[in-house]
Order: structure tokens, then sequence, then C-alpha cells
């Protein structure tokens, strides 16, 4: 029974995705709805079902494989479809098909009166099959299944509003980035293949097989680069932001919820690979801690609610790649899961607002927005409280507080920078609440938010504040509920995690209060106008740090003026010179044979000659 | 097995028929056409089933005399290799004849009797096993598509007719040359005159000579595949020729290039094919780069495809001269994935042609609400040919690229920088044309993709879908029969 559950939970999205596509939008929205999240909140079913199945007679070693079937078998070299069921892609799987359901039943009312919804619902089912691929493939190339399939939905989703050209650029360039990063990905699993001969992640992560050295350093920089593409971390973030441009249950579920966090995912996956590769977990550490500083501080200066987030969502990818680097798998992890449920929730909740006053994403033309909707500025409340990592009372406090000590015992300054950012963040996240929610109303709200809406952001909401009670630091309560589940893969949690100074905390608890503090003297509600801040540095933070600018001048532009300039193909130029030269050549020697008997007299005089002094030559 | 003649015979009996009833009415010739072809397939089929179960690595076979006196045989020989790109010309046809040929006004009956003609040619050219019968078929599948091009095609035909003519017939007669010489230097050393291919292949050749002779056919087979920068004639004749002749040109006509560097170059010249190995590499390394560039700036959609197939036919190269089992099935699907994909676009770019008169993408945009059936066709097949796994270009892209790194890293690395490329041009063909807002004042009411080119379509995307998730029938189908006399040059088949 166990071992039939996998296959059947991806094929509950799969199949909806099939039957969606396969209708060609003749069938009618309500249906539609009903498919998909019916099938999504069937999965979900099928997947609690499945972990009460798990966790109550775990099979002896905490992992079940499934092979489906032979993909590729040539060479000496062997690609199954196999799933695998452990602790870790039962957590995964419950984050994608839980969180999923309730971003779809939200989406039935955020998509509501979309003529187009039936297409919008094939790609959000076929993205969740995707990723249940991606967590649980137990062979690297089966998983680059999922890894490329959620980008494809993620392309799809972005453009869904294809008739704006800015969403279809988007579009692009969410997939081209996270593409490089896939080259690179893949070129590691071409490495990964050679040396082992196949691509089996047990087999692979089995010690001594692979050995340390430069080959496992080159093998964990090129996934280091997969990963860093599609979790958004410098240098790659730059598609992220521009992702908002798809509708937001679409932001929510992909690009907060599940599939940026894929990159998080497979580090996790495959940690004893990069336990081999210190330099590249030096990098990850580091690249993550640049990130989450230089994205809040992008966050900071941002005038749109979902850019807002989606630097927010960098910014805490950030946290995810330091706990990594530093060896926190289970932290990360944690951090991952939480970061889910609160980023859904305020991408929703967010969503929520901007059908009320009229598609205005602007927070600057929005305020006092709580009075006209208290349901929806509890919602946001809450996400916003468990992004700050308010004390005690937030899921987020005590997954943050987890990296923070372990970036701690890596090193003080590591844990200097992510303290920083966890003051950033309640700085920016409170920005952003003071001025949409308190102060004098610049657009009047209209509407209701519907119930299929509703349920969501409180069932999220409770999550958002109270999830983190399943793992605790010592000094508050010995609850290692997470950790203890994942020790099967990700091993037991080390001496520090356990440990824990009770400064530490303090400090941890201290910086997001601070951030609140500094947040309601700086944009406490008051009347009169507000604008944005418009010096250099507010500008340089609000275009990301001028990455995009850079990676223009240096990269697109040069290639596609090469290319322009090259467009009529330089290597057609050589025949055309041939045959200009034959045409040439051919004018030339009939203009010996022009019917002009001078002309020819000429010649023939000159032969004489010419053959007359060969012959009388000594 | 007599059938294998069959295979040429009866496209040309079809051809023959179909000319001969197209004098007598003009909408005769097309059914002529889908009945060949529906026996042809039948025949294959047959081929296929009676083969005998593990009967060593040749499936069939059959001989007869044609011009003894110079050693001339009608000979053929059919291994797996052959049986997949087969099946490949006889699946592509359907594309070909059921969505593009049906409203051939000027001359139908002539028409169709090129395209069979071409057909028994390229059926020939993949079972032929006597150099000169080889020749023979790989003349008889040019002519006649010269003639589609001059008289069918669009507005620069003429230009490109000529152009294609005289870079295939040019490297042909060096293919000849080499031919002769291989046979010369044989009976030289034997005393017999013969054009028989496992005889020739026992041949002992100076290491200078048979570099000499390699080149010659592979400078035939690397203008056929294209290899940059010999692939000059490609962009124009795919762009000039009529749809049909578009797809069997890139769905089934590059292959004979592919397939003859496999039989006649790694196999004929396993010494100097090694020894030439490195520039084949970077050759093909090239033209994945080179061609994914320039898709990339083409404002013609069909140039742009064209390009395309430039870039995918590098791995092929890759593939065949990584000198592995690996790279070589790799090849052989991605020449049949890549045959379905773009073939598949090509015909999509004609209906967009026959719909708006024009393949600028300058002047498309915004068709998606105007013809949604034709354009998430084409966004499927765009991806495809982007190389998503699950689908059958990934994996042939994947085989070659994993040959490729065991031998040369490097080179690895630029075919999967290639992979980026390939995103690029294909989802800005996808934007240009169909995504964003339509220019001027919408579009006026166009006539959607029918269920004729829905089901013929569906089932290339279906093919695929099977292809990229389970391969293994076509990869164990698809590595070459070795020698008897002289080893792959991988040693032993595993």
């Amino acid at each position: 029974m166990l071992a039939l559950l996998p296959p059947l939970i991806v094929l509950c999205p799969l199949a909806a995705a099939t039957i969606l596509l396969l209708s060609a939008g003749r069938m009618p929205p309500p249906a539609a709805r009903v498919l998909a999240a019916g099938a999504v909140g069937l999965a979900a079913a099928l997947t609690l079902w499945l972990a009460v199945l798990f966790l109550s007679a775990p099979p002896p070693t905490y992992r079940l494989d499934v092979v489906l079937w032979h993909w590729m078998r040539v060479g000496g070299f062997d690609a199954r479809i196999a799933f695998t069921l452990d602790p870790l892609s039962l957590v995964m799987m419950l984050v994608v098909t839980g969180v999923g359901f309730l971003i779809h039943l939200y989406a039935c009312g955020y998509m509501r009166g979309d003529p187009d919804v039936a297409r919008f619902f094939a790609c959000m089912t076929l993205f969740v099959a995707a990723m249940l691929v991606l967590v649980l493939s137990s062979d690297l190339l089966c998983l680059y299944i999922g890894w490329e399939g959620v980008g494809l939905c993620s392309y799809l989703l972005i453009g869904f509003w294809y008739a704006e050209a800015a969403n279809g650029a988007a579009a692009r360039k969410a997939f081209i980035v996270t593409r490089i990063g896939d080259a690179a990905l893949l070129c590691g699993l071409l490495l990964l293949a050679t040396r082992i001969g196949g691509l089996d992640i047990a087999t692979l992560l089995q010690p001594g097989h692979l050995g340390g050295g430069p080959v496992a350093e080159a093998a964990a920089a090129l996934l280091l680069g997969g990963a860093l593409a599609k979790s958004a971390q410098v240098p790659f973030q730059v598609w992220l932001p521009d992702a908002m441009a798809g509708p937001t249950p679409v932001s929510a579920l992909i690009h907060a919820a599940t599939m940026v966090t894929a990159g998080v995912y497979l580090i996790a996956r495959l940690h004893p690979l990069f336990l081999a590769a210190p330099t590249v977990m030096a990098a990850t550490a580091v690249l993550g801690l640049v990130t989450l500083l230089l994205a809040a501080g992008s966050a900071l200066a941002q005038t749109d609610i979902k850019r807002i987030l989606a630097f927010s969502t960098i910014s805490q990818l950030g946290y995810m790649f330091l706990a990594l680097g530093t060896g926190a798998w289970g932290a990360a992890i944690f951090h991952l899961v939480t970061h889910a449920i609160f980023k859904a929730l305020l991408f929703m909740a967010a969503g929520a607002v901007i059908l009320r006053v009229h598609h205005q994403q602007d927070i600057f033309r929005m305020g006092g927005l709580g009075r006209a909707m208290p349901g929806v500025f509890a919602a946001f409340a809450a996400g916003a409280a468990a992004l700050a990592g308010l004390p005690l009372v937030t899921a987020g406090f005590y997954s943050k507080e987890a990296i923070l000590q372990q970036a701690w015992h890596a090193a003080p300054l590591l844990w200097a920078g992510a303290l920083l950012g966890a003051f950033l963040t309640a700085l920016y996240i409170s920005r952003c609440l003071l001025i949409v929610f308190l102060g004098p109303v610049r657009t009047a709200p209209t509407g209701r938010t519907e119930a299929s809406m509703a349920i969501p952001l409180a069932g999220l909401s409770v999550l958002a504040l109270t999830g983190g009670l399943i793992e605790m630091p010592n000094a508050i309560a010995p609850v290692h509920l997470l950790f203890r589940l994942l020790a099967p893969v990700l091993g037991p949690p080390t001496a520090e995690d356990a440990e824990g100074g009770a400064g530490l905390l303090l400090a941890g608890a201290l910086a997001p209060l601070a951030g609140i503090a500094v947040a309601w003297g700086l944009w406490r509600p008051r009347a009169g106008a507000i604008a944005p801040a418009d010096d250099g540095l507010a500008r340089g933070a609000r275009a990301g740090w001028g990455f995009d600018a850079i990676y223009g001048l240096l990269l697109v532009r040069p290639f596609l003026a090469l290319g322009w300039l090259n467009r009529r193909d330089l290597f057609d130029r050589v025949p055309d010179l041939l045959a200009a030269a034959t045409r040439w050549g051919a004018r030339l020697l009939g203009r010996m044979q022009d019917g002009r008997v001078r002309r020819y007299a000429g010649w023939i005089a000159a032969g004489t000659v010419a053959a007359l002094c060969l012959a009388v030559r000594p | 097995m007599m059938t294998l003649y069959g295979l040429v015979l009866l496209p040309l009996l079809g051809a023959a028929v179909a000319w001969l009833t197209g004098r007598a009415s003009p909408r005769a010739p097309w059914p002529v056409a889908v009945a060949t072809l529906v026996l042809l397939a039948a025949l294959l089929a047959y081929i296929t089933w009676a083969v005998p179960a593990g009967g060593g690595p040749w499936l069939a076979h059959v001989s007869a005399p044609w011009i003894p006196a110079l050693g001339i045989t009608l000979r053929c020989d059919m291994d797996g290799l052959s049986l997949v790109l087969l099946w490949l010309t006889v699946v592509l046809s359907f594309p070909c004849v059921l969505l593009a040929s049906r409203d051939i006004a000027d001359t139908p009956g002539t028409f169709h009797a090129l395209l069979l003609a071409t057909i028994a040619g390229v059926d020939g050219v993949f079972i032929a096993t006597d150099l000169f019968l080889f020749f023979f078929f790989w003349e008889l599948m040019l002519v006649p598509l010269y003639v589609l091009i001059t008289v069918w095609g669009h507005e620069d035909r003429t230009r490109a007719a000529f152009k294609f003519f005289l870079f295939t017939q040019g490297s042909g007669l060096l293919m000849l040359l080499s031919i002769l010489g291989l046979v010369f230097v044989h009976q030289h050393q034997t005393g017999i005159l013969t054009f028989d291919y496992f005889a020739l292949a026992t041949t002992h050749l100076s290491p200078v000579l048979a570099m000499g002779l390699m080149l010659g056919f592979f400078v035939a087979f690397a203008v056929k595949l294209p290899v940059v920068p010999l692939h000059v004639w490609l962009p124009d004749t795919h762009t000039q020729a009529p749809t049909a002749a578009s797809v069997l040109l890139a769905g089934v006509l590059l292959k004979t290039g592919g397939y003859g560097l496999i039989r006649f170059v790694v196999l004929l010249f396993p010494d100097a094919a090694a020894r030439f190995a490195p520039v084949a590499l970077a050759l093909g390394a090239l033209g994945i780069l080179y061609g994914a560039w320039l898709s990339l700036v083409q404002d013609d959609i069909k140039r742009l495809i064209a390009y395309s197939s430039v870039s995918h036919l590098g791995f092929v190269l890759l593939g065949v001269f990584s000198a592995s089992p690996l790279g070589m099935t790799g090849a052989v699907v991605q020449m049949v994935a890549h045959g379905l994909s773009t073939g598949a676009l090509f015909v999509i770019a004609g209906a967009l042609q026959d719909r708006l008169h024009t393949r600028d993408m300058r002047r498309m945009g915004g068709l998606w609400p105007a013809l949604p059936h034709l354009s998430s066709v084409g966004l499927v097949f765009a991806i495809a040919s982007l190389g998503l796994p699950g689908l059958g270009n990934f994996v042939g892209e994947f085989l070659v690229l994993l040959a490729t790194w065991r031998i040369s890293p490097p080179i690895a690395i630029l075919g999967a920088a290639g992979l980026v490329l390939s995103a690029l041009y294909a989802l800005t063909m996808v934007g240009r044309a169909f995504l964003g807002p339509p220019p001027g004042d919408g579009w006026p009411a166009l006539p959607d993709f029918g269920v004729r080119h829905m089901a013929v379509l569906g089932a290339a995307m279906a093919l695929l879908l099977v292809l990229g998730l389970y391969p293994q029938p076509v990869l164990d189908l698809s590595l070459p029969a070795p020698l008897p006399h002289s080893a792959l040059p991988w040693g032993p088949r595993p």
C-alpha cells in the first residue's frame, strides 16, 4: 500500500492537468475549478494518509524505494524513473500538496471571471505534479524532469496574461536565467554520471564513492549553480522580482512556497556531497548572506506590494542558503517549511488587498485598509509577524533562530550579518503593513473577500503563528520533532543545535523588535501625503542594486548586437564571394571573344612573337 | 528478403500512378499518395514483424546482380539503425502529405510523384549496402527535391534551389571520387572489382589514403547534416521550399547525413575517423552554438527554425564522433526527435504563411487568441525543441553530452551552453509569433487548425513523449551493426 501511494499522489494533479489541457478550453470554468482544486486536495489528503502510515509503521531504514521503469539503459549508463519516500521527501510533499491545495482553493476565488481559467489550472496542477516528481525522485536525472518541469510551468504562468508584452518578457527572463543554472546543474550531472556510471542518489552518496578533492568540489559547485539560479540567489536573483507579473496565486505557490525552494531541497538532499566540498560550502554561506542583505535592502525601497514580497522571498531564501552553507540542513528545511506557510499567506493576503483596490499594487496609494478589511489585515499581520520573527509567538522566530544559532557557531561574522538581516526584515515588512493597513484611506476598497479566499488565509494564519512549535531551542523547551523526524536523512542534530546560548536567543529576539520600533518611528500613521524616499541609495535599492543594468550592458546587448550584425551569416558570404568571382572572371574571359577582329589579330601577333621568342632562346 | 526492394519500388510505383492520375484529375494524386504511404507503412510493419528473433545485428538482407561486369549488385541490408530511420521516414511522410500537399493547385500529379520519388530515394539510402547503389539512391533523392523547390517554392526559389543543388551535388561528387578510390584500391589489392560495402570494409589502407577517402565521404555527409561552415545552403533552401518539402528536408533528408557519417565514415574508416574526431567534435560544438546564435536574430520564422536545425544536428555530429555506443545511440535518438519536432514546426510555419501571407515575425504577434490550437501546438513543439526533459530531444542531447563529457568535458560544457541558447530562440519565437499584443487593430478571423492537423500533430507529440519517457526500444535498436571483419571503434558490442 505504502509503495502505491507516492505514484498515485503524483498522478492526481497530473491527470487533472492532462484533462484540462486536452479539453482545450472547452471545459466550463466551474468544472475546471472543481477538477483542479479537487485533484490537488485529493493529493493532499493522500499525502496526509501516507504520512500517518509512514510514521506509524516506518520502514526499517526510513526509506521506501518505488521503481517505476527503466528510463535509459545504454553503454553502461542506467537511469530509472523511480521514487524514494523518506522523511525529507515526506515533509516536502506535505508542503507542496498542503500549501498547494490551499492556494488552489484561493485561486478558485481569485481567478473568478477570468475566461482562461482552464489554462490557468492546467498549468497549476501540472506544476504541482512536476514539483512532486522533483521531491520524490530517487534518481537525479528523474529529478531533472521535475526540475525543468516546474521551470516550464513557471514560464507559462508568469506569462499567463500574454497580451501584455511585459509579462511575456518577464516569463522569458525567468526561464532563461534559471536555464543558465540548469545548464550548470546538467554539467554537474554529467560529471557525476561519468564518475559513478549512474545518477541514483543513494549510490551517489555512498561514503567513499566519489571521494573528496577537486572532483567533489567541481560537482558541488556545478550543482550549486543550478540551485542558486532556481532559488534566485546572487548572482541569478534578477528574475524573481519580474516574475511577479504572474497572477498572485502563482506568486504564492511557485515564487514563494515551492519552486524557488527547490535549490534548498537539492542541496539538503545531496548534503554529503557538499560536506566533501568545503570551499563550495563556504561559498554557499557567503552568497546566502550577501543575497539576504541585498534583497532585504531592496525590499525596504520598493513601492509595489508584490515586489516587496518578492525581494523578501529572495532574502529569506538567502537565510536558507546561509544555513546550508553552515551545515545546518535541518534548520534550512525548517525555515523552508515555515517560510512556505507565512510567505504564501502574505502573498494571498496581498492578493486579496489587490483585488479589493482595483488592481492597485502601489502601497503609497493604499492606506487605512485595516478598517475596511479586518480579516485580511489580521491575516497579513500574522504573516508579517512570522516573517519578521516576532519572538515566541510566531513560526518564523523559531526557524530563523535555528539558523542564527548555527551561523554563530560557524562564524560570528555570518551571525552578525544574519542578525542585521533580521532587523531589516522586521523593518521592511512593518513599513509595508503600516502604510497599507493604517493611516488615512487613499483608495477606497470595494466588494468583499469571498469565502474560498478567506478560508486558506485563516488556515495559514494559524499555522504561521503556531507552526514553529514543532521545533524549539533548548533554552525555551527541548522540543525537536522536525529534526528528529529528519535525522535518518540529514543526520542527527549537531551538538550546537541542541545547546543554544540564552544570550544568542535574546539577541535574535531583540533584532525584530528593534526593527518594528524603528518602522513605527518612521512610518507611523499620520495625516498628509507620504512618498517613497527618492535619494540615490533608495533608487539603487529599488532597482535591485543595478544587476539588471550591468547584465544588460555586459551580456545581453553585446550578444544581441553581434548577432544582429551577423544575422546574414558570415559563412554565407563565402559562396556569394565565389559566385561573384566566377561572374567577374567569366566577364573578363568573355571579353577575349567579343568579335572584334582587330583585337584577335593583336592577340595572334602577340602570341606569334612570344612563340618566336621562346623558340630562338639560346 | 525481397520485401526490402518494396520499400523503394512501392513509392516509385505510387509516384508513377500519382503522375498518371494527375493528368486526368487534379484531385486524384493526393489520395493516391496517401494510399501509397499507408501501404508503405504496412510493408515496413510487415518487415519489422518478419525479423527473426535473436538473429544477430543484421535484420534483413537481399541481393541481386545488376551490372556484373563492374561488380555492382543490388545489395541491401537492414540493421536496427536502418529500421529506426526507415520508420522515421514513413512516419514523417504522413504530415508531409496529409497536412501540406493536399492543397497544391499547380500540377498536383507531378508534385506528388516527385515527393514520393524523394521518399523512395531516402528509403534506398537507408538500406543500400552496395556503394554504387547507395550513390544512385543518394542522387535519386536530390533531383526530385531540387525540382520541387524550383517549381513550387516561394519568392526566391530559383536561387535557393540552385544553391541546394550545387552544394549537395558538388559534395556528392567528392563522395563518388572516394567510392571509386576505395574500389580501385580494393581491386589493386585483391583483384576483385566490387562495390560491396562488406568487401570494401576489409581493404587495407595507408593512414594518409584512409584519411583522404574518409574526408570525401565526410564532406558529402557534412553538407547534408549540415555541419558549420557547410550549412549555408540550408537556411535558404528550407525557407524557400514549399512546406511539404521543408518538412521532408528537415525531418528526413538531413538524417541521411547522420546515417552516412555512422555507416560510411566511422564504421568504414574507424582509424581515420578516430584521428579526425577532435576536429569533428569542435565543429559539432561550433555548430550547436553558431546555429542557435543565428537562430535567435532571425526575423523570418522559417529561417529561425532552419538555423535551430543546424544547432540540433551539431549534437548528432558530437554523438557520432564520440566513439561510444552511448553517443551513437544518443545521436540516433536526437535525429528521430529532431525529425518529429522540427518537422512539426515547419508544418506550423507553413500554416502561418498560408494564413498570414508572411513569414516575418515582425508582422506577427498576439496570434494566440486568433489561432488557439495552432499556437498551443506551436508552443509544445517549441518546448520540445528546447530540450525539455520528458520529451525525446532531451534524451538524445543528454546521451550525446554524457558521451562527449567522457572524452572532453570542455566540449560538453559548450554543448550544454547550447541548451541555454535553444531556450532563448525557442521562447523568442513563441513570444514574437503567438504572444504579446496583435499588430495594428487585431487579427481578422483566421481558420484555426482542424481535426486533421490536430490529430497528425498530436500523434507527433505523443511519439515525442514516448521517446522522451520510454526510449529503451529505440536505444536497443539504434546501435549500428558492426562489420564482420573490422571491430567497432569501441570494441565488441556491449
